[in-house]
């Protein structure tokens, strides 16, 4: 595929491995902020190529893993409605809940479907009058122009039978939140090439220059990773701290302009409660109050309440970067992608479920659980 | 969740700013996709699918200029040979 293959060339991939190991005097620790990334860099076997000179600290951008419990409850709630369809990604419908999960709702006799897109809900809409479609909007600053979009098309179309249950995330508050924990050990960011494309990246110089950190616009395939990594590295040695884009072929630094006026005009900013990591200030979006007659929380009486997380799960500390999955006691034993206790094992972004699929885990100990093989986007 | 995938844009079905549509390509596979993001887009341009959306059209200069220099690096060090399986 062209714009992919050409970005996975082995030969040049060692090169520029060899070339960043040249080029550190000293390990550093890096955060890659994308879910998409981590799997890319363990697939690739960058933790074990980059040994000693870059410790890979696994972000919280994995949309389905930061979910609230209580969010998950109110959809499936709103599937158990008489009428209703809730649909979303296949990844949301597979995370527990307090009790269960989409999934599991729906094998119960809630109405829950996998859909591609949130245009393909408006379609079902459109097709089915007399059903409610609700679309569960999880997802970065990357997709909310698409469910902006499903808003703005229903509109147009006259739907009365379209709402969304909002569980949109912003990336720059969390980035934000990890640098002022005390533990933080962040020295550079590779930040998402996809979220970047969309809002840009002109707002990362205030992070950059109030944290002394790089941020280093990164894309999704290995040489991107490895321009990424290279770059934030010759800042670290070099001690600069600044915004440098990677991902020039997509990303510009004001960002996609319709895609940015789809979002303000649907969305405004709000506090987000995300799962494991607690209250982001400013770290949500929801729906204006213009579109408030698409706001399914508005539409329905829910009465789901908060949720504490099963204790046994640590996803805080892991999409914080201060557990590895592989150091979490439940990893591989009572936790699998097969009988998750927490989201990151379940996503296909999540941080232990890419340990789990591509980690060398497995070479340390017999008695653990064998993979089962999975497909990876 | 924010994986885009390059698709090319093999035929515009609706430029309506808001219902924009045209058939993607990817890798011999065509599917219509929502281009209200990138309204400026010609076929035979590629762009990057996010969700049934496309979200940027491709710099295919960029995209050269950036495989250029990755191939360049390094150039004076041996490469490793794959190990044979």
């Amino acid at each position: 595929m062209k714009f992919v293959d050409e970005f996975r060339d082995v030969q040049a991939l060692r090169r520029l491995i060899q070339t960043i190991r040249q080029r550190a005097s000293r390990q550093w620790s890096l955060m890659e902020v994308c879910g998409g990334q981590t799997h890319g860099l363990l697939r690739y076997g960058f933790d074990q190529e980059l040994k000693g000179v870059v410790e890979l600290l696994h972000g919280p951008g994995c949309p389905v893993c930061v979910t609230s419990i209580e969010l998950i409850d109110r959809a499936i709630e709103l599937a158990q409605q008489p009428g209703v369809l809730v649909t979303s990604f296949g990844d949301m419908l597979r995370v527990p809940g307090s009790r269960t999960s989409l999934a599991q709702a729906k094998a119960s006799g809630a109405r829950v479907r996998a859909v591609y897109s949130p245009l393909d809900a408006v379609t079902l809409a459109l097709q089915n009058p007399r059903e409610h479609v609700v679309f569960f909007a999880v997802g970065f600053e990357t997709t909310a122009p698409a469910t902006a979009l499903a808003v703005k098309q229903a509109a147009r179309q006259g739907l009365q039978n379209f709402s969304l249950l909002t569980a949109h995330v912003r990336v720059q508050p969390a980035m934000q939140s990890l640098l002022q924990a005390p533990d933080n050990h962040v020295q550079g960011f590779l930040a998402a090439g996809h979220v970047c494309t969309v809002i840009g990246f002109r707002s990362y110089d205030e992070l950059c220059r109030d944290y002394r950190v790089p941020i280093v616009v990164t894309g999704f395939e290995p040489l991107d990773l490895a321009a990424g990594i290279l770059a934030c590295i010759e800042q670290l040695e070099t001690g600069r701290h600044e915004v440098e884009n990677r991902y020039e072929r997509s990303a510009v630094r004001d960002g996609n302009a319709p895609a940015v006026a789809l979002i303000d005009d649907v969305y405004e900013v709000c506090d987000r409660d995300w799962r494991g990591i607690g209250v982001v200030p400013a770290g949500g979006l929801k729906l204006r109050n213009k579109w408030s007659r698409f706001d399914a929380e508005q539409r329905f009486t829910l009465v789901s309440q908060p949720t504490a997380s099963c204790l046994r799960c640590r996803a805080g500390d892991v999409l914080a970067g201060r557990l590895k999955p592989r150091d979490c006691p439940e990893f591989a034993q009572t936790c699998t992608p097969d009988s998750p206790l927490g989201a990151p094992m379940v996503s296909n972004e999540g941080a232990c479920a890419a340990y789990f699929h591509y980690g060398d885990w497995r070479s340390n100990s017999a008695t653990l659980v064998r993979p089962t093989d999975v497909t990876v986007p | 969740m924010c994986l885009g995938i390059p698709g090319r844009l093999v035929e515009w079905l609706d430029r309506d700013p808001l219902l924009a549509r045209a058939q993607i390509e990817f890798e011999g596979v065509r599917r219509v996709c929502h281009l209200a993001c990138v309204p400026d887009a010609e076929v035979g341009d590629y762009v990057i699918v996010h969700a049934g959306v496309a979200i940027s059209r491709i710099d295919p200069k960029a995209a050269e200029q950036l495989l250029v220099e990755l191939r360049s690096l390094g150039e004076d060090i041996v490469p490793i040979e794959e190990p044979d399986v």
